[in-house]
């Protein structure tokens, strides 16, 4: 292969040699980088500068300091958004992450029709979010809808899940539990990989079941519990499509009583419905330190709870 | 149940725990080891798929049902007269291929630019040694935890400025796509980094470009991890709500996510003919899933998920 100056690889210098791969390697991964840049970099910067102003598509941006900020900190439906979005991410994530590991954990056990339980599991998470959103809507109906007709018939109270705000958010809740099938796939994925020789070493110890679960197969898979839990926070903070459509049954976006209002809803609204970009950019900088923060503490907490093996 | 998963390989004797001599007591703990082992797990794989799998079949069922049908108290499980009349219904109701058209050319133009590009990436961070790899890598894996909200709203003002949200609104939604995702390119530089350099060396040393490695050597041995890539990104193109709903102001340009919004406008949902689109917009990546399946979970467990 012809190398610098017409030079066969072979011939180059060390320095040259070494200045070659630096310029493939960085020619192998320049989409990212100009990707980066272009889609990602400077998006971010103008964002910062957006929200510290007052700024519509129509007029050039008008220099305000930190007013959007010190509006949003006196807004209620700010704060009702922010509680709403952490909600559903405690009340919703968590026990998610817990099912999908105990379904992953029953499905590595070896049973018959292991793939079909996966497939089955793994199925709604194919489903469009407005699909699937339609379909909750339905099923969710509180007249005619599926689960309140299973509630009543075994006794149970009917609620009006997308018209009473003290099950909205749990309407959507148990509407994610649903697609939580790549977590399964990917749990069981790391469950497999779990070397047999750790639980052999465990059983020459005495260890008994409990032990080994609790001991070998929760900090072996500790690196996915990880990377779940991040990826989970963040989408859960950024929650749009079904709260868009559960929403309309209540005629309003956010729902009845603004029980619905998540941030992502709001942000949409203040920015593309008020077309507000000023304060949309100043929620978004502070939903991305929000999330910043919340995974730093994640991984200065992981350092103690997450094992990575010996190559990794 | 959970007690029990390290059975790799579901061999483990039943009676291990048992050391117990008395034939009473053995045939007691078999029992218990079958049931701990084989009813239970069963009957909460089952009750779970039972409740994965109702949806499915009640949109269905909807979807064939008269509006007579749709309202009655108690609900009805089966149509009395299976309406597929629902579905040509819809396709009039709302200009479905119009919209279905829309969306594949979409997904289509993002898998391909997907494919493109973040293999290459994933080539760059994986196989090749050169300063400054890590921080970039790093900065990449960061960049994973950026919402979409940060960006969306200066991107949105560029690409107006710019004459493209009115002339190309489409593109927007493409154009990134190009550039690889992050956790792509991460899926994919997992799987290259299980690629022994072995293969690679000879070709190196009979002289053969960094290229021609990607391309003759490690793309080839890497179908299951490109697979799950397109199918991911497809999926990703296909069910995008937000992306349509800021760029996509003409329904002209409409995706069916945006079409079967419309359908919910109205103060009368017609739900059979919305569950007949909801049916439409589904099956068509169901039957692509099937086709990629086996490759798809291969990837999945290949790539570094372990």
């Amino acid at each position: 292969m012809i190398g610098i100056n017409g030079k066969k690889i072979e011939e180059l210098s060390p320095q040259q040699r070494r200045r070659k791969t630096f310029f493939t390697g960085l020619l192998f991964v320049s989409p990212w980088i100009i990707g980066f840049v272009l889609f990602q970099l400077y998006p971010i910067v103008m964002s910062a500068y957006y929200s510290l102003t007052e700024y519509n598509l129509f007029n050039s941006p008008e220099w305000v300091g930190l007013e959007n900020y010190s509006e949003l900190f006196a807004d209620d439906k700010f704060y009702l958004s922010l509680y709403n979005t952490v909600f559903i991410t405690i009340f919703g994530l968590i026990p998610q992450l817990i099912f999908t590991l105990v379904m992953a954990v029953i499905l590595n056990m070896n049973v018959k029709g292991k793939s079909l339980y996966r497939t089955i599991y793994f199925l709604p998470t194919l489903v469009p979010a407005i699909a699937s959103s339609l379909l909750w809507m339905w099923l969710f109906n509180s007249q005619y809808g599926l689960i309140n007709e299973f509630l009543g018939s075994i006794g149970l109270i009917e609620p009006n899940w997308l018209l009473d705000p003290a099950y909205t958010k749990f309407a959507i809740i148990i509407m994610g539990f649903w697609g939580t099938g790549t977590n399964t796939v990917m749990y069981l994925a790391a469950l497999q990989g779990v070397p047999r020789t750790f639980y052999e070493a465990a059983e020459i110890d005495g260890a008994n079941r409990w032990q080994k679960f609790w001991h070998i197969t929760i900090p072996a898979i500790s690196p996915i519990t990880l990377y779940l839990l991040i990826m989970g926070l963040i989408g859960s903070f950024q929650i749009f499509t079904q709260a868009d459509v559960l929403g309309t049954q209540a005629q309003s976006i956010g729902g009845p009583e603004n029980s619905m209002l998540f941030y992502a809803i709001y942000l949409y609204q203040t920015g593309f419905k008020f077309l507000n970009y000023g304060v949309a950019s100043a929620m978004a900088w502070i939903l991305f330190i929000i999330v910043l923060i919340l995974t730093l503490v994640i991984f200065r907490t992981s350092a103690r709870w997450v094992y990575y093996g010996g190559d990794n | 149940m959970a007690n029990t998963s390290y059975s790799v390989n579901g061999k483990k004797a039943t009676n291990q725990h048992s050391p117990q001599p008395l034939i009473l007591k053995k045939k007691k703990r078999r029992f218990s080891v079958v049931l701990k082992k084989s009813i239970l797990p069963h009957a909460i794989l089952m009750s779970v798929g039972f409740l994965f799998l109702v949806p499915f079949l009640w949109l269905f069922l909807t979807s064939l049902k008269t509006p007579d049908e749709i309202f009655a108290i108690p609900p009805k499980w089966l149509p009395s007269e299976w309406q597929w009349s629902n579905y040509t219904d819809a396709t009039q109701a709302i200009p479905f291929f119009k919209y279905i058209w829309n969306t594949v050319v979409i997904c289509l133009f993002s898998v391909a630019g997907q494919l493109l590009s973040a293999p290459l990436v994933a080539y760059g961070f994986a196989k090749m040694k050169f300063k400054g790899r890590n921080v970039l890598f790093y900065i990449m894996m960061a960049t994973m935890i950026l919402p979409y909200q940060v960006t969306m709203i200066p991107l949105y003002v560029l690409y107006t400025k710019m004459g493209i949200v009115e002339n190309a609104p489409t593109l927007p939604l493409i154009l990134p796509n190009f550039f690889g995702a992050a956790f792509y390119i991460f899926l994919l530089r997992q799987f290259f980094m299980g690629i022994p350099n072995e293969y690679s060396e000879s070709a190196k040393m009979d002289g053969a470009s960094e290229f021609r490695i990607y391309w003759q050597i490690i793309l080839p041995l890497s179908k299951p991890v490109l697979f799950t890539v397109a199918l991911l990104t497809f999926l990703a193109a296909w069910s995008d709500y937000l992306g349509p709903l800021i760029y996509l102001n003409d329904p002209e340009t409409w995706t069916l996510s945006l079409g079967l919004r419309g359908f919910i406008g109205s103060n009368q949902i017609d739900w059979s003919m919305l569950m007949a689109s909801a049916t439409m917009f589904t099956v068509p990546i169901v039957i692509l899933y099937f086709f990629v399946q086996r490759q798809f979970i291969e990837g999945i467990s290949m790539t570094g998920f372990k």
